[in-house]
């Protein structure tokens, strides 16, 4: 192909030359460009690899039907990767790599696969590359397929996210969309106008006519300036890529200079569709030879771009547009030759016509050199175009839930349903003559006002579906190197509905979504098994219309914004202290204070030997209150909740309705109607939903509130030996006496600012407090405490030594020392079952056989009998005895004793509550450890320390 | 991004919402339920083709509602609450 850049005309400003690379060559265009018109005006040819059989290939097309050429664009530091060639605008500065070639599109390496394209055909990887093992050919095969590569390193710009609503979306700015939306803003409308094109107009920017007496240009000037005053908001580079329930209209617009994209999503009362048709190619032997393009899109470029093709130039069509190409082309100065395939066609002067013909071959190896008819007359040409006929463009009418008709004298699908709200006009509806189209346009849209005049010639066309049979290697699928023989494999499966054929084959499913190949190959499926097109019928077509990068749909919401982090309010005191601050449950908290890790030991000893303060901020603080709220907890708790005094807590738990362990925590009761649901930190909101869900549910609703106090409250615990003498001293002149204040009892002290809760629970296993405060006097009340701590030796503890302290003394974490099975009789709570008599959540569940099983799992404690240290959380408990060996239970939480001077361990075992002082085996990773059963608590069980 | 309707709050973003299960799975009441009643309770949902009752929880304000809605077309009745106002105790 010998195209150049003609000395005249185009879009382009002259002005305004840039270049860029191209698989290292410097392309030289001009601003107004696209990639593919400036690398078309170089001389380019081959510009890309086939995605199976590495053919060389060439620009097809001129917008987003383009099925061949994509390329990596890197601009300054971002790499796009992926991008057609045809939508986008070309810039100074910018590298582009052919997509998937190695090393170049020129010289790629795996050029030779496509001899051994007889042994690939569609799914050849169901039937070959399987001995001795598939895995082998994988990763070579997936590396040769597949498209742009992800800099994993990037971070590109945010995109933007905006909701509007409007009367009307017209989707489409070509004559006839245009001519709607001023219609309809006269008629009094908001009307929002999209086009996916960098400036509007469509098909007016490179067909000619005559529309109310102006020329093409001239009337879209006055359009749109008439559209200006009538305040219709136009997009422009926007594609309306999908139709969603309820109405929603979703688009997606690129910025100008590859910026961040930003994602509308409307919600008009009624959508006017004027998307336009795209034109076929023609089924032919080495019909994907470069030097072959769309008709239209020739015209796109040497009219838009101002680029001849090629220098001698055949068009081959089976319809009357291809008479209009034809003439162009000639006027431009190439020597055109028409091969129409209708009998009575005619030429243009100045361009030779072979009427009734059609081409068989393309001649050329890597690229066209000429064409060979179906009468075996051979013509020399550098270019070839061709036009098969226009496919209505119903994508979204299609998307939502609209039905498709056949139209057997224009030869496309176009709508043949009414959808409420959603109206299709012009070329999307099949009317192909402007003329028409515009004439129809007042009764579509209801509007009185008159169309646009303009003189067209009629559209007619005759068939030229691919032949069963047909001789050659004929392409119907570009992208997917999907061929007519592929078709006929599919048939002769028996794959012969078309949404087999289109996964058999992969006919359809690449980025250009078979925007030029679906009517091609569902017409050959229906000629093979002697169905009619409307028989064969079409996919099921789901949006996105054109790739929509994530960036646009994730708006916003990405990085930290995904899932936000909650911060404490002592935070900027744990920093000052140098914590180290981690994610638990959601919250940034404090592992440990200090560098590095042995901190963690360090903190725990102080807590057990002098007294340690913890930030228990996150712990829920659920209020329910009310009359029945007494009622509604005994529903609510596995345990009694009722008889509860007041200024009194009781540990429990919360099951699910099958009798799993939901939650534990500690319920407070302040009064006789006023309780506090104190459950754990990572299941606040879980707890919350749950409490809420059988209030709305089960209950009068006005005689019970809740109210989630969490976030509002600071909670501080002290915990230690000497953890009376320091609360004493950071002035908290509370009767701290074990007479007066016994273990899990609550009390409140001091009024206005200085007002806390005092409650006795312990987690650690040792004396210990949680007061609570209103979260902004947290600060004043850490700082006395630390101060007061600091004298008796102790300091701030993170999570971590907390952590350990729990479980030698044996008290549980929801979630990793039970699961998704364990019942409370399973972690030795069995009191509750047996004497509670009101219904509660999961009552039923418990009392079914698979709960009341002997040989279940059950929380026990675990010591390492070899010598061999810590054992592996995870490991599982074996039993040997049968042939195989089997899982008896694993270990939940294991750690260096810190009040006692062995390893310990929790886990659950089979029937472990009657197995203690028994010896198992348990594996992890390949070895095998032993270790003895034994009751879950190691540190205090008589619990003096807690009582003291 | 569908439309439903809060009894409370009105026509909102469907990612407010969070399904709650069918509506009508009454709790089974009692020791003396059989091993079938519970289970059809808490494991069996109905799947319709068409017209579903279901419960919804409008997260932002925290109501649990009834909402009709239909699995075919999607199209989405205004939810409505669990107890009808006049029969609330």
């Amino acid at each position: 192909m010998t195209a150049r850049r003609l000395p005249q005309g185009g879009e382009i400003d002259r002005q305004r030359p840039l270049t860029f690379t191209f698989d290292g060559r410097k392309i030289a265009g001009f601003r107004g460009d696209t990639l593919a018109s400036a690398l078309l005006a170089a001389g380019e040819t081959v510009l890309g690899r086939s995605f199976k059989y590495r053919r060389p290939r060439g620009l097809f097309g001129a917008g987003v039907e383009e099925p061949n050429i994509y390329a990596d664009v890197v601009a300054g530091d971002a790499l796009r990767p992926n991008l057609r060639v045809t939508t986008e605008p070309a810039r100074d500065g910018l590298v582009l790599r052919a997509s998937n070639t190695a090393p170049s599109a020129l010289s790629d390496r795996t050029g030779m696969v496509d001899l051994f394209a007889r042994f690939i055909p569609s799914a050849f990887y169901y039937k070959t590359f399987m001995w001795p093992n598939w895995h082998l050919f994988e990763p070579k095969i997936r590396e040769m397929a597949g498209l742009g590569r992800v800099a994993s390193d990037q971070t590109g710009p945010v995109g933007d996210q905006i909701n509007h609503f409007c009367d009307v979306v017209v989707v489409g700015a070509g004559p006839v969309g245009i001519a709607a939306a001023r219609m309809l803003a006269q008629n009094g409308q908001s009307v929002l106008l999209v086009d996916d094109g960098s400036r509007i107009g469509g098909s007016l920017l490179h067909r000619q006519a005559t529309m109310d007496g102006l020329d093409g240009a001239a009337w879209l000037a006055q359009a749109e300036a008439d559209l200006a005053t009538l305040g219709v908001r136009v997009l422009t580079r926007t594609t309306a890529f999908g139709i969603y329930d309820h109405g929603l209209i979703a688009l997606n617009q690129r910025a100008e200079a590859g910026g961040p994209e930003t994602l509308w999503r409307v919600r008009p009362k009624r959508i006017v569709l004027a998307a336009g048709a795209i034109d076929r190619p023609l089924p032919f032997a080495q019909n994907d030879l470069p030097g072959i393009l769309s008709a239209q899109a020739a015209l796109v470029y040497l009219r838009r771009y101002a680029v001849l093709p090629g220098a001698r130039i055949v068009i081959a069509t089976n319809n009357s547009t291809g008479a209009e190409v034809a003439q162009a082309m000639a006027a431009a100065g190439a020597a055109v030759t028409l091969v129409d395939r209708r009998p009575q066609a005619s030429a243009p002067d100045g361009v030779t016509c072979h009427a009734g013909r059609s081409v068989r071959r393309a001649l050329g190896r890597t690229r066209l050199a000429g064409v060979e008819l179906d009468d075996g007359t051979r013509l020399e040409c550098d270019c070839l175009l061709v036009s098969g006929g226009f496919t209505a463009s119903i994508h979204l009418f299609a998307q939502a839930k609209g039905k498709l008709q056949w139209d057997d004298r224009r030869l496309t699908f176009v709508p043949g349903s009414e959808v409420e709200g959603l109206t299709v006009v012009g070329a999307a509806a099949g009317q192909f003559v402007l003329a028409e189209a515009l004439s129809a346009l007042p009764g579509a849209l209801g509007c009185g006002t008159p169309a646009p005049q303009v003189e067209s010639l009629p559209y007619d066309i005759t068939s030229a579906w691919p032949e069963p049979g047909q001789k050659g290697r004929v392409w119907i699928d570009y992208q997917h190197d999907v061929t007519a023989k592929d078709v006929e494999l599919a048939a002769r499966e028996n794959l012969i509905s078309v949404e087999h054929l289109k996964r058999y084959t992969t006919l359809g499913m690449a980025t250009d979504q078979g925007k030029t190949s679906n009517l091609n190959g569902l017409a050959l499926m229906g000629q093979l098994t002697g169905r009619a097109i409307p028989e064969v019928g079409t996919t099921t077509y789901r949006p996105p219309f054109t790739p929509v990068p994530y960036v646009s749909l994730a708006g916003p919401r990405g990085g930290s914004r995904m899932n936000p982090l909650r911060r404490l309010a002592l935070e900027a005191q744990h920093r000052g202290a140098g914590a180290a601050l981690g994610e638990y449950g959601g919250w940034l908290r404090p592992i440990h204070y200090g560098k590095d890790a042995s901190a963690i030991e360090t903190e725990a000893r102080m807590a057990r030997a002098a007294v340690g303060l913890f930030d228990a901020s996150p712990l829920g603080k659920i209020e329910v209150i009310g009359p029945d709220a007494a009622e509604f907890l005994d529903f609510i708790y596995y345990n009694t909740v009722s008889t509860l005094k007041p200024m009194a807590c009781r540990y429990g738990f919360i099951l699910s309705e099958s009798g799993v362990v939901f939650d534990d925590g500690v319920l407070v009761r302040l009064d006789q109607d006023r309780f506090i649901v104190s459950c754990s930190s990572s299941h606040v909101a879980g707890v919350h939903a749950l409490l809420e869900e059988w209030r709305q549910d089960r209950f009068p609703t006005r005689r019970i509130f809740i109210h989630n106090a969490t976030a509002e409250t600071a909670t501080i615990t002290v915990t230690g030996p000497l953890a009376r003498e320091t609360i004493a001293a950071a002035g908290i002149a509370a009767d701290l006496s074990p007479g007066s204040f016994p273990h899990m009892t609550t009390r409140w002290h001091g009024t206005g600012d200085a007002a806390l809760r005092l409650t006795r629970v312990s987690f650690t296993g040792d004396l210990s407090y949680e007061i609570s405060v209103r979260q902004d006097l947290a600060p004043e009340l850490w700082a006395r405490l630390g101060a007061a701590a600091a004298q008796f030796g102790g300091g701030p503890v993170g999570i971590e030594a907390i952590m350990i302290l729990r479980a030698e003394k044996g008290f549980i974490v929801i979630g990793k020392d039970s699961d998704g099975m364990s019942r409370p009789m399973d972690l030795g709570v069995s009191g509750p079952l047996k004497s509670k008599k009101v219904e509660f959540i999961g009552k039923r569940s418990l009392l079914t056989e698979e709960a009341q099983r002997p040989d279940r799992n059950q929380l026990v404690g675990l010591t390492p009998t070899d010598g061999l240290g810590l054992l592996p959380v995870g490991g599982h408990g074996i039993d040997t005895s049968g042939a195989a060996p089997r899982s008896i239970g694993y270990v939940t939480s294991s750690y260096q004793g810190i009040g006692v001077d062995h390893p310990v361990a929790l886990g659950l075992i089979e029937r472990g509550a009657s197995r203690h002082g028994e010896e198992i085996t348990i594996q992890h990773l390949g070895q095998r450890r032993r270790a003895r059963i034994c009751a879950p608590c190691f540190f205090d069980p008589k619990g003096d320390r807690l009582n003291a | 991004m569908q439309i439903f309707s809060c009894p409370f709050c009105g026509p909102r973003p469907e990612y407010e919402f969070h399904f709650g299960g069918d509506l009508g799975n009454h709790r089974p009441e009692g020791a003396d339920v059989s091993p079938e009643v519970w289970a059809q309770y808490l494991h069996f949902r109905n799947n319709p083709k068409g017209i579903a009752q279901e419960i919804w929880l409008h997260m932002t304000c925290g109501e649990i509602f009834a909402m009709q809605r239909d699995t075919v077309s999607m199209a989405a009745e205004p939810g409505q609450p669990l107890i009808p106002e006049e029969t609330r105790p």
